[in-house]
Parts: structure tokens; C-alpha cells; sequence
């Protein structure tokens, strides 16, 4: 009997490979559980109506996170009125009317390699650009400013990309039957791509919602009394407000830590369950 | 017999540098089927989108020559490309449906160019479907999604929506290659009722099919017409050799 014990049949070194790859898949997501996790074992006990509606006091040690979360909210609502618009608006004339050649190549290059900037960066940028030169002062309007062109990058790629998708077959049609390009863009062109935009647009929104370094300088406070009662005003922010717990506070209750990074976690998924709605409604609405 | 469209010394230079036509000389006649046969590459496809300007400008290295419609110079700057394309149709070779419901594919063309009267609406619907051998089957599921239909329901659809618009001229550009022969033959029954209303161009899947539908036809070959004559001529006794050599099966 010269058997290998080592040598498989290959039923048995595809159930291995299987076993490995589903193995392999399975270490990408034990991450984000372990995170969840653990937020939720050290931070579950901080959440309760207070921590979220309250003001923080005694030097941040008690209190909630209230002013936090609504100035998280501001800055992504003021970063979505900025940068929406205009990234899709871009991103339809990238696909839809832009000739193929070396300026729009570059502008294209140029989109991706700003998606590698450092977020500190764009943060500088904000500050010297909208803080100072424009005299925008640090507030809510010099952080959305900042965070939109942070976010500008994902939402025109993103968009570009799901308008592409489209099958060129349907302009072409269109186009046959008597309709003008913007018809065809409009009726038929973003309709089919709107999924895939919504999905670019929210995964921007998303980054720019847990983003610190660009806000530092350009319109987080690190505490406020009040709530912040213009667009000129700078206001707290969950991912500054955690930094600012986690290393400028000696003595901070741990649990009030963790506590607001699962806040932040639960905004980000939040939208993150919401764009994946409203991209499933959308398909079902169109029947396939 | 009258000639809708002439097409006098027209040529096509691509932008790629392929001479795409050369000097075409060809009167289309009205209320029949006009067959454009020939190899792939032959350019029967290039003189449908020049007649109702579907290639991109971009493209377009030279051209030259006419093509008149009832008169009209297409090539004219000045002519409205928007109402060409209501009068000249195209059917193209893979039926595209549009990304909407039955209905709405076939009023499409009317909705862009602003009819909002439901009555007329629903009416085009009836009529260009019947007008294409489609109604029976499908007129319970007008709201279905197009996508839905059988590929030669699709491409009977595609036929519909292009008579919704009432166009003078129709084009086919191979309609039936993808379509089984069942299928084939209720679209070649259908254009067979169509031109006595329609001034119809095909450009056929085969040369069966081309001998089958002709009332006149031109044999294109590396961008020239070669020969143009009544259907039951090029068929049967055609005057160019290399005519006789495609037809009876000898190349191509």
C-alpha cells in the first residue's frame, strides 16, 4: 500500500479550500463585530435618555452627549447640501458630456488622487481657505465647506460610475426616438443609476460624519454651553467630543467613552441601513 | 412609384480613418421595403444612422453628398434633428427596451416631445401595437415591465414604439438576428402590412431573408453599393458578378 496520507483526492482539496476561504471571509467581518461588541459591553451601561439628550457638566465627567450628536447632524446635513449637488452634478457631466481626452482623463485622476488626501489636510486647507480668507470664522459653515470637498471625491466617483453602468444602448434609443440628451439623462439615464448614486452619496455623508481631523480647526468646539444657534457658529461633534474625552480629560468615567463612540457607531450605521432602504426601494419601485 | 428619400454621392469618412462609404447613389422608393444587403462591415448600418443622424458628430471625419427626405436636405445644418428622428425610425438589431413598463416604452417618444393627452396616449398604444402584431398577446399587461417580454415580443415592442410616433420612414437594422423563426416571420409578416403606410428600409440577418422581403434592393460591399435594383432582379439575374457570387452563396 503506497498511500500518501498527505495526498488528497480532489473532493477533499476542494472541501479544504472551501473551508479556508470561507475561514478567510469570515476574519473580514470579526472585526466590526469585535468593535460593536465591545462598544456595547464597556459603553451599553453610559446609554440612557439622559446621556443622549443631556449637556455635559462637571468638566465632561457627567452628563450626555446631546450637543454632540446635533452638531454631528448639522455638519452632515451642511456637507450634504454642499457636496450632493454638486458631485452628482459633476459627475454627469464627466459621464454624460464630457469628451474623452487628456483634460478630462486629468480631471479624473485628479478626483481619485484627492480621495488619497490626508483628512488633516483637507482640515488645514479649510482653515486657511474658509476660516481665515473668507472670514467664515471656525463655525458650522467652514466645517461643511471643509467636509464637502473631503467628501466631493467619493460622491463624483461613485456617481460617475453608476451613470456609466447604464447601458449605453438606452441613449442610444432615447436619442432615436426623438428625445433630447437631457430628457435622456433625465428620464432614463439617472433614474437607472439613482441607486448606485444614493449608495456613493451616503458612503460620503458617512466618512464625513465620523471625520475629526478636517473639523479641528475649521468648526469644532470643544465645549459649549449652548447649542450653536447659526451657521456661524462652531459647535460640538461627536468624533472631536470623543477625542476630546479620551485624551484631553483626565479621570473620565471609561464608560461615558465608549458610551459615545457607540452613539457614533449607531449614526454611522444608521445611515448606512438607510441608504441600503432607500436603494431597495428603489429597485423594487422600478420591478428589476 | 415615388421616391421618398435620394441619397446623391454620399460618402462617410469615420474619424478612425475606416472609409466607411463611398459615393452612394440610391432612391428609396415609398410604400415599399428597400433591402440593404451585403457582408458585415459593408456600411448598410452607416447609411441608417446617417439618415436619421444617430452617429456622433465626434466621430466624423468627412462627409459628403445628400440625403434628401421628400425634399429635404438631412445634412443641412439647419434641419431640426429632433423632428428627423420623429420622422425616420430606427429598429435596431438587439431590441432595447426601454427600462419602464409596456406601456410607457411605447409612449415614451410622444411623453419628450410633450403630449400629455392620456386619450391620445392610450390610443398610440392600441394602434402601434396592433400596427405591429403585438396587441393580442400582451394588451392585459400593458403596466408589466417590457423586460419581461420574450425576446421577439421585445423586438415587436421596439417595432411598436417606433410607429407610435407616426414616422414617414421606418429603418430596421437587422430585427430579427437574435429573434427565433417563428418569431422572424410575424415580424416579416407585420413590415409586409407596415409599407402600405410606411416607407420602410431593412437591413435583413440574411440573404433568405433579404430575397424574401425585397421590393427593391442594393448590394453593399466594403462601404460601395455595388448594385441596386427590383428584388426579383438582384435575386434572380443580377447584373454584377460579385452580386451573383453572395446571393447564390458563393462568399459572404
Amino acid at each position: 500500500m503506497k498511500t500518501n496520507f498527505f495526498k488528497l483526492n480532489r473532493n477533499q482539496t476542494q472541501k479544504l479550500g472551501f473551508a479556508f476561504l470561507s475561514l478567510l471571509a469570515l476574519t473580514t467581518i470579526l472585526p466590526i463585530i469585535l468593535i460593536i461588541g465591545l462598544l456595547i459591553y464597556k459603553g451599553g451601561s453610559a446609554i440612557s435618555w439622559n446621556f443622549i439628550t443631556g449637556f455635559p457638566h462637571d468638566g465632561m465627567r457627567q452628563g450626555g452627549i446631546w450637543p454632540a450628536i446635533i452638531g454631528t447632524f448639522y455638519l452632515t446635513v451642511g456637507t450634504a447640501i454642499f457636496s450632493v449637488p454638486l458631485g452628482i452634478a459633476s459627475a454627469i457631466y464627466l459621464s454624460e458630456y464630457s469628451k474623452d481626452n487628456t483634460l478630462t482623463r486629468t480631471i479624473r485622476i485628479a478626483i481619485i488622487n484627492l480621495s488619497g488626501i490626508p483628512s488633516v489636510v483637507y482640515g488645514l486647507f479649510g482653515l486657511g481657505l474658509f476660516v481665515l480668507f473668507l472670514k467664515f470664522g471656525t463655525s458650522i459653515l467652514s466645517a461643511s465647506l471643509t467636509l464637502s470637498i473631503m467628501t466631493l471625491p467619493v460622491i463624483i466617483s461613485t456617481s460617475e460610475e453608476a451613470l456609466r453602468a447604464v447601458p449605453q444602448s438606452f441613449r442610444t434609443v432615447s436619442v432615436s426616438l426623438g428625445a433630447t440628451k437631457w430628457q435622456t439623462i433625465r428620464r432614463i439615464v439617472l433614474p437607472e443609476a439613482l441607486p448606485g448614486i444614493i449608495t456613493g452619496v451616503i458612503l460620503g455623508l458617512e466618512r464625513a460624519a465620523g471625520e475629526t481631523a478636517p473639523i479641528l480647526f475649521t468648526g469644532a468646539a470643544f465645549f459649549l454651553p449652548q447649542l450653536p444657534s447659526s451657521i456661524f457658529d462652531a459647535t460640538m461633534a461627536l468624533p472631536y467630543h470623543l477625542f476630546v474625552i479620551s485624551t484631553q480629560i483626565p479621570e473620565m468615567p471609561v464608560q461615558i467613552q465608549f458610551g459615545t463612540a457607540l452613539v457614533l457607531i449607531a449614526f454611522v450605521l444608521s445611515m448606512n441601513i438607510l441608504a441600503t432602504i432607500v436603494r431597495s426601494q428603489a429597485r423594487a419601485k422600478r420591478q428589476w | 412609384m415615388t421616391d421618398k428619400i435620394l441619397i446623391e454621392n454620399f460618402s462617410l469618412q469615420y474619424e478612425d480613418g475606416i472609409e466607411s462609404l463611398r459615393n452612394i447613389n440610391l432612391a428609396v422608393e415609398k410604400n415599399a421595403i428597400t433591402v440593404l444587403f451585403g457582408p458585415a462591415g459593408g456600411g448598410k448600418s452607416s447609411l441608417l444612422r446617417s439618415i436619421n443622424r444617430l452617429n456622433d458628430p465626434e466621430d466624423i471625419r468627412l462627409i459628403n453628398g445628400r440625403i434628401l427626405i421628400d425634399g429635404d436636405d438631412i445634412l443641412d445644418p439647419k434641419m431640426d434633428i429632433i423632428e428627423l428622428r420623429r420622422r425616420v425610425g430606427m429598429v435596431f438589431a438587439r431590441p432595447v427596451v426601454l427600462p419602464f413598463s409596456i406601456r410607457k416604452n411605447i409612449t415614451y417618444g410622444l411623453e419628450v416631445m410633450g403630449e400629455k393627452d392620456q386619450n391620445k396616449l392610450n390610443n398610440a398604444v392600441e394602434r402601434s401595437l396592433n400596427q405591429a402584431a403585438l396587441w393580442e398577446e400582451i394588451k392585459h399587461r400593458l403596466d408589466d415591465p417590457a423586460i419581461a417580454l420574450s425576446g421577439g415580443q421585445q423586438q415587436r415592442l421596439c417595432i411598436a414604439r417606433s410607429l407610435a410616433l407616426e414616422p414617414e420612414v421606418i429603418m430596421l437594422d437587422e430585427p430579427t438576428s437574435g429573434l427565433d423563426p417563428i418569431s422572424t416571420g410575424k415580424v416579416e409578416n407585420s413590415l409586409q402590412e407596415l409599407k402600405k403606410d410606411y416607407t420602410i428600409i431593412l437591413v435583413p440577418h440574411s440573404v433568405q431573408q433579404a430575397a424574401r422581403t425585397a421590393d427593391n434592393a442594393g448590394f453593399f460591399l466594403q462601404g460601395e453599393l455595388i448594385e441596386f435594383s427590383h428584388g426579383k432582379k438582384i435575386f434572380t439575374s443580377p447584373e454584377v458578378k460579385k452580386t451573383e457570387d453572395y446571393v447564390t452563396g458563393r462568399f459572404g
